[in-house]
């Protein structure tokens, strides 16, 4: 096994000022990309246990309006219709925990790059980082309790609890972003403002070269597949689910169960097809924009520069497995599922290689600190 | 910093700020009242048909339509406008390993930045109009950001001209 300096790669960036024990810029990298890893798992999680099961209590529920409506019976419908609102807000809210973890994931991963150009005090900075940390841990707790607490011993009539402890922590993080741009305009309005050399933006590994332009060219593919998606499905889908509910409802007000039960079979088959190809273009985008920021910190990955290679390979192939895969779906069912779940599984691990380089290059630095004293 | 950096950054920031003011303004004011003409449209027309009333139920069946059109446009604009800001952004900071002249970088960045707003522009303004021009501004918007993207990506490929 090779000695532990060994593996520390070649393209260290040196010493870096911002990057000091308890900094702002460290704990919001490493908590950072730890949101998005963690959101990245629940994200997979919600995907095998919870959304096809649900997409299929939706299902069952515009069914089973259909049918009240086929049978006269009014209240039926508008009790199926409560159901489906309850199923919808079930699946909402398991959506926006996955995409507010990611989102303020790379929040806190821009912050960080620019914390060396923010005028105020160190202490200033890392108190806003933990305001930010908290913020952004609090808000998808609270929106994925909401649909569980309900309005239970809330003191408004609308809103739960869980949803006031989730607008809390967005409040958090709006702070703290205000904070930080407060801190940034006053470094562009200081006329003498002193040069600022960030190691993390001035040096360029290989590894950086591979993600910047292979998270630039995900991105690309997710817009080319939606441009494609807009032009060539869009409207036809618009116009096939206005026609396929109209069939429904017109089928049920003419008794007609054939005619109900056709246009439910065809509804089912057109939101799965919208549903991957949504979920296709969001995740291209999505890992593309991941990979660019990993990028950016691969001279604070601390990895020999041939793991750094493989890392971000890992992480390009299951950033484009996934999507691709998803796509197939349709056609190939559940051996698409899997793969696309599979391409899940590589970002998640190539991820969490490259947090366990970074936390390694921390541990390096503290070492020389305390030799230093 | 470069001209084409500064462009990117802070064109990205302003196109996050204009997505974000116009996500707060459409979750206090319009959101709810959309989603409640969606659901209420949808739940009249089964109750219509119901009574066997196919005029009524085609009728509110109709404003579904409408309302699901709209609501999928506004929130659509709203999404994109912070996706690619943020594209904006993460491209601005790595900018300078993109291997053009400092001139072609400019002229890259305003293309880019000039698609991430007319897009989703294009793409809002189908809602006031259902005519040809949102869709031209739109589909004009998508292809400067294609070309552009494909340019950062060939340019993020290139080797390095020699000092």
């Amino acid at each position: 096994m090779a000695a532990p300096d060994a593996l520390v790669s070649t393209s260290d960036p040196g010493e870096s000022q911002w990057f000091a024990p308890f900094s702002a810029q460290r704990l919001l990298v490493l908590t950072g990309l730890g949101m998005i890893l963690a959101g990245m798992i629940f994200g997979d999680i919600f995907a095998v246990f919870i959304l096809h099961q649900n997409a299929s209590r939706v299902g069952r529920s515009l069914t089973s309006a259909a049918n009240a409506a086929l049978g006269g019976d009014v209240a039926g419908v508008n009790s199926s219709f409560a159901g489906v609102g309850q199923f919808l807000e079930n699946r909402g809210t398991k959506v926006d925990t996955h995409v507010h973890l990611i989102g303020y994931g790379f929040l806190g991963m821009m912050l960080a790059i620019v914390q060396p150009w923010i005028a105020l005090s160190e202490q200033a900075q890392r108190r806003l980082a933990w305001l930010f940390v908290a913020g952004g841990v609090v808000l998808p707790i609270g929106v994925f309790l909401i649909h569980y607490v309900g309005l239970a011993y809330s003191p408004l009539s609308a809103i739960g609890w869980a949803s006031i402890v989730a607008d809390a922590g967005g409040a958090l993080v709006m702070i703290a972003t205000a904070g930080y741009l407060y801190g940034l305009a006053k470094h562009f309005r200081t006329s003498k403002r002193p040069p600022i050399h960030d190691p993390l933006l001035s040096t360029q590994t290989t590894s950086t070269r591979l993600l910047l332009a292979g998270g630039l060219l995900l991105v690309l593919l997710g817009f080319l597949h939606g441009a494609y998606y807009a032009g060539a499905d869009l409207y036809p889908h618009e116009a096939a689910d206005y026609h396929l509910l109209s069939q429904m409802s017109a089928g049920a007000a003419a008794q007609n169960r054939a005619q109900v039960d056709q246009a439910l079979a065809d509804y089912g088959q057109l939101q799965g097809e919208k549903a991957v190809n949504i979920a296709a273009h969001a995740h291209f985008a999505e890992f593309g924009i991941l990979a660019m920021l990993l990028g950016l910190f691969q001279p604070y990955v601390s990895l020999r520069e041939v793991w750094k290679r493989r890392w971000a390979a890992v992480l390009l192939l299951g950033s484009a497995l996934l999507p691709v895969c998803v796509l197939l779906e349709i056609k190939f069912g559940l051996l698409a599922g899997g793969l696309a779940d599979l391409g899940g599984l590589l970002v998640i691990v190539a991820g969490l290689g490259m947090w366990i380089g970074i936390l390694r290059y921390t541990g390096s630095l503290d070492v020389a600190t305390v030799r230093s004293q | 910093m470069s001209s084409a950096k500064r462009v990117l950054l802070f064109g990205g920031i302003g196109l996050a700020l204009l997505g974000m003011t116009y996500g707060l303004w459409y979750a206090v004011f319009a959101e709810h009242q959309a989603l409640d003409g969606i659901g209420t449209s949808l739940a009249n027309s089964f109750s219509a048909a119901a009574h066997g009333d196919q005029a009524r139920s085609s009728q509110t069946m109709e404003q579904y339509r409408e309302a699901k059109y709209r609501y999928d446009r506004q929130v659509d604009a709203h999404g994109h406008w912070i996706g690619l800001a943020m594209v904006l952004i993460v491209l601005g900071i790595g900018f300078d390993g993109v291997h053009f002249s400092a001139r072609q970088r400019l002229v890259l960045a305003w293309l880019l930045l000039s698609g991430a707003v007319l897009f989703p522009l294009g793409v809002l303004l189908q809602t006031v109009s259902h005519g040809s021009g949102p869709r031209v501004l739109a589909v004009l918007g998508s292809a400067l950001l294609i070309v552009s993207l494909g340019a950062a990506v060939a340019g993020f490929l290139r080797r390095p001209a020699a000092a």
